[in-house]
C-alpha cells in the first residue's frame, strides 16, 4: 500500500466519507474509490460499489486478473443520546470505545458540559429542532434517558419517524405504558411503537448507571449485528 | 455554549497508528483478513499493522498467530514485495501456528511506503 493511500483512507474517515479500497491480491496494486466515483477497474461497476458501501462488509471477487478484495471503510454507526444524565456519561465512554460515533443531547443548563462530557460531541438544544439536522438514519440508534416526557418524547417522535436501526427509552413497564398512550393519540401505530425498547436495554439485573450503560450498549449492538 | 460535532468522526485506530508510525519515520507493514471460514474470530477486512520494530497494532485473530503474522510481516518490511498467508485447524498438542478455534483465514501482508 502507497503511504498516500493510507494517509487517504484515514482522512476520509475522519472526514466522515466514504471510500472503498480494491486489492488485487496477486500483485498488490490498489485503487481508492471515493463513494459516488467510478473505478477504472472493468469488473468493478457502480452498483457493485454502492453495494458494498451500503452493506459495510468485506468480499473477494474473482476476475480473470486474480483476485480482488473489497475493502470498505464506512462511518461508523452513531447513537443519538438525549439526556445528558449519569448513564449518558458512562454510555458515551463505553460506545466510543466500542467504535461507535456519539452525540449527546440536552437542552438543560449545565447538564451537556464539557466538564461532565470531556471530548464529547454536544447539543444544548431541544430535540424537536435538533433532530432535524441529525435526522437518524439506518445506521443511527437513538436511546432516550431523560425521563422527562417534555425532552424524550419530541425525540421518540423524530426516531419513529426515520430509519433508525434501535430506538431505546429509560423507564418503568408503567412509565413505557403512558409513553405509548401519549404517542399512540400524535398517530403511531402499535407496530411503530413496538420498535421502542423499554424497559431499555438487556435484562442483566443492571443496577449502577456504569451497568446500565453496559445493557443498553449491548442490546444497541444486537440490533445492529444480529 | 454548543459544541457541535468536532470529536464526532473517528478513523479506525489500526491504520491512525500505522500513518503515525510513517509520520514518525518508522517502517510499516498492514496485515488484513481477506477472507474466513468457519469460526474464525476476526472478520475480513480486520487491520494489524507492525512496524519494523515489531510494535504492532490491532489483530487478525484471538491471538493465535499474531506471533507468526509479526515475523511475515518484517519479511515484507525488508523486501518490499506483499505476501498472502493461510491459517487454519491446528492439532492442539503440537506446536505449530494455528487457530484453535476451528477456523480458517487468509491474510494479505502488505508493506505500507513511499
Amino acid at each position: 500500500m502507497k503511504a498516500a493511500v493510507l494517509r487517504r483512507v484515514v482522512e476520509a474517515q475522519r472526514a466522515g466519507r466514504d471510500v472503498l479500497l480494491a486489492t488485487c491480491l496477486t500483485d498488490g496494486v490498489q485503487e481508492l474509490i471515493e463513494a459516488g466515483e467510478a473505478s477504472r477497474l472493468p469488473m468493478l461497476d457502480g452498483a457493485l460499489i454502492a453495494e458494498v458501501l451500503r452493506v459495510g462488509e468485506s468480499r473477494t471477487l474473482e476476475t480473470p486478473q486474480g483476485t480482488v478484495f473489497l475493502r470498505p471503510y464506512i462511518r461508523a454507526p452513531r447513537i443519538i443520546v438525549v439526556g445528558a444524565v449519569h448513564i449518558a456519561q458512562a454510555l458515551v465512554a463505553i460506545a466510543t470505545l466500542a467504535g461507535f460515533r456519539v452525540t449527546v443531547l440536552d437542552p438543560r443548563e449545565g447538564f451537556a458540559t464539557a466538564e461532565r462530557f470531556p471530548g464529547a460531541a454536544l447539543l444544548r438544544r431541544w430535540p424537536d429542532e435538533a433532530m432535524t439536522t441529525l435526522r437518524p438514519d439506518r445506521r443511527t440508534a437513538v436511546v432516550a434517558l431523560t425521563h422527562d416526557p417534555k425532552i424524550d418524547d419530541p425525540a421518540l417522535v423524530a426516531a419513529l419517524e426515520s430509519d433508525a436501526f434501535y430506538v431505546g427509552a429509560l423507564g418503568s413497564r408503567k412509565t413505557q405504558g403512558a409513553r405509548r398512550e401519549r404517542l399512540g393519540a400524535l398517530g403511531f401505530t402499535d407496530a411503530d411503537l413496538d420498535r421502542i425498547h423499554g424497559p431499555i436495554g438487556l435484562p442483566i439485573g443492571a443496577r449502577t448507571p456504569e451497568e446500565i450503560a453496559v445493557a443498553v450498549l449491548a442490546e444497541v449492538i444486537g440490533a445492529l449485528r444480529l | 455554549m454548543d459544541q457541535s460535532n468536532s470529536t464526532n468522526t473517528n478513523a479506525d485506530p489500526v491504520l491512525a497508528q500505522a500513518a503515525a508510525w510513517l509520520e514518525e519515520g518508522r517502517r510499516v507493514a498492514l496485515a488484513t483478513v481477506t477472507r474466513t471460514w468457519g469460526s474464525a474470530p476476526r472478520r475480513a477486512g480486520s487491520h494489524m499493522a507492525i512496524a519494523a520494530s515489531g510494535d504492532f497494532s490491532g489483530s487478525v485473530s484471538g491471538g493465535c498467530i499474531e506471533g507468526a503474522v509479526i515475523q511475515t510481516a518484517l519479511e515484507v518490511i525488508e523486501t518490499g514485495e506483499p505476501r498472502t498467508m493461510e491459517f487454519g485447524v491446528t492439532n492442539e498438542m503440537a506446536w505449530e501456528v494455528g487457530l484453535a478455534c476451528g477456523g480458517r483465514v487468509h491474510l494479505f501482508i502488505e508493506p505500507v511506503a513511499g
